[in-house]
């Protein structure tokens, strides 16, 4: 399988990305470590007429304690995120889910901002964002802006980054403390989740993310809430598909996906001690 | 688009469309046919190569990803007529049937001992995650890399 032909354009700089983004506007797509978008191309799904390479932004691929935050240059691998002592001492829970990532191979070459940027909900990556409470800096043709994790996702492969906007930064509260888990079910190695929960307890309070219940990665709001209000983990993990509609398909009816994820919340909230 | 980077320490440059796969450039352009395609969609890893000391999926990078970059294949792991420590331990252990996925499982076990100097039966099994046999060959692949860490099961 080989993409449709597209124009090649490799961006020198963050500022130089944005500077094309807005010369090519719907016509262009990001290509970071390209294990998204290079599969969408070759099936067809993806067309782009130009592409805007931003693999070799290098100053885009860092890990590094910034206050009360954990900040990740967006272009940073999959490997380095996973193997990162900063991550493993703040933010345990996103390495945990970037191991459950594709496979070694993936890892190397994918980065922690294309997998955001990509919108998957079937992706690892944005349900520990989600527990996280991770925020993304975006830089545009006018600056720079932060946005919510909870504001970031809009709809099936859809987020908030405008098409001639870059995904630079993610930020995340360091919780050194914090217990987690991360539940992913699915039937053979590397393969997507069939449902995933990402979980995150701290003092009194939780976050959950949850992989593929929805068209976009959510947040199980109910469960928080219950936890916050003093539940454990079994009542607690009732309200996890509260609301939800998750696609059907040969893996896994509604229905299913429903049980799964209250069955992957409960053992999440369990496991971190909740 | 001219692209030029190393391929088992030998130069290789080309005119290349965006769009070609390294896969295609390494056996078609390089005409280093060791790299096999299987299922094409970064599953298999039958295509396994190291980029810049890594083992990836090269039906899953661009060549234009590549320029400037160090590549080895299945074809540069050998000494002359002496084999890397891995490729001799798959023959000693048998550890493929059809041989296929072979070059792939070879440089992914490479470059998983390059992370994991020492690993366990479990670390290799999740190390090799990425590749398929499909003559259900795991159990002598597993042995043969156990083997070649040093650590033979």
């Amino acid at each position: 399988m080989i993409p449709a032909a597209f124009d090649y354009e490799l961006a020198t700089s963050a500022d130089h990305a944005v500077e094309l983004l807005v010369e090519h506007g719907d016509d262009a797509k990001v290509l970071a470590g390209g294990h998204s978008l290079i599969p969408l191309m070759k099936y067809r799904l993806a067309a782009p007429a130009v592409v805007v390479d931003v693999g070799r932004l290098v100053d885009l691929s860092y890990v590094r304690e910034d206050g009360e935050h954990l900040a990740i240059g967006a272009l940073t691998r999959h490997r380095d995120v996973e193997t990162h002592e900063l991550v493993a001492a703040n933010a345990g829970l996103l390495a945990e889910a970037t191991r459950h990532v594709g496979d070694p191979q993936v890892r190397h070459r994918g980065t922690i901002g294309g997998a955001l940027a990509h919108g998957d909900p079937a992706s690892d990556i944005p349900a520990a964002l989600l527990a996280l409470r991770g925020t993304l800096v975006i830089q545009g043709p006018s600056g720079t802006r932060e946005v919510d994790i909870d504001d970031f996702f809009t709809g099936f492969l859809e987020t908030a980054l405008g098409p001639d906007e870059l995904l630079t930064e993610v930020r995340i509260p360091r919780v050194p403390n914090a217990a987690w888990s991360f539940q992913k079910f699915n039937r053979r190695a590397q393969d997507w989740a069939i449902v995933g929960a990402a979980v995150l307890v701290g003092d009194g309070s939780c976050g959950v993310g949850l992989v593929n219940m929805d068209s976009r990665p959510v947040r199980a709001g109910a469960v928080e809430a219950a936890v916050a209000a003093g539940s454990g983990a079994v009542d607690a993990a009732e309200s996890a598909a509260d609301g939800l509609e998750p696609p059907a398909d040969l893996n896994a009816s509604s229905e299913y996906r429903c049980h799964l994820a209250r069955v992957l919340t409960r053992r999440g909230l369990e496991e971190a001690g909740c | 688009m001219q692209v030029s980077m190393t391929i088992n320490g030998n130069p290789v440059s080309g005119d290349v469309e965006p769009r070609m796969l390294l896969v295609h450039f390494i056996r078609d352009r390089a005409g280093l046919t060791g790299t096999n395609i299987g299922c094409d969609s970064s599953s298999c890893g039958a295509c396994t190569i190291h980029l810049d000391g890594e083992a990836v999926k090269s039906c899953t990078v661009l060549t234009v990803q590549a320029d400037g970059c160090e590549i080895t294949t299945i074809e540069g792991l050998a000494d002359g007529d002496i084999l890397h420590p891995m490729q001799q331990a798959f023959h000693e252990c048998h550890a493929l049937q059809c041989g296929y996925c072979t070059p792939g499982m070879v440089m992914a076990a490479v470059s998983l001992l390059d992370e994991v100097p020492n690993p366990s039966e479990e670390d290799v099994r999740e190390g090799l995650e990425g590749n398929l046999c499909r003559c259900t060959g795991y159990h002598n692949i597993v042995r043969a890399v156990l083997q070649a860490a040093g650590n033979p099961s």
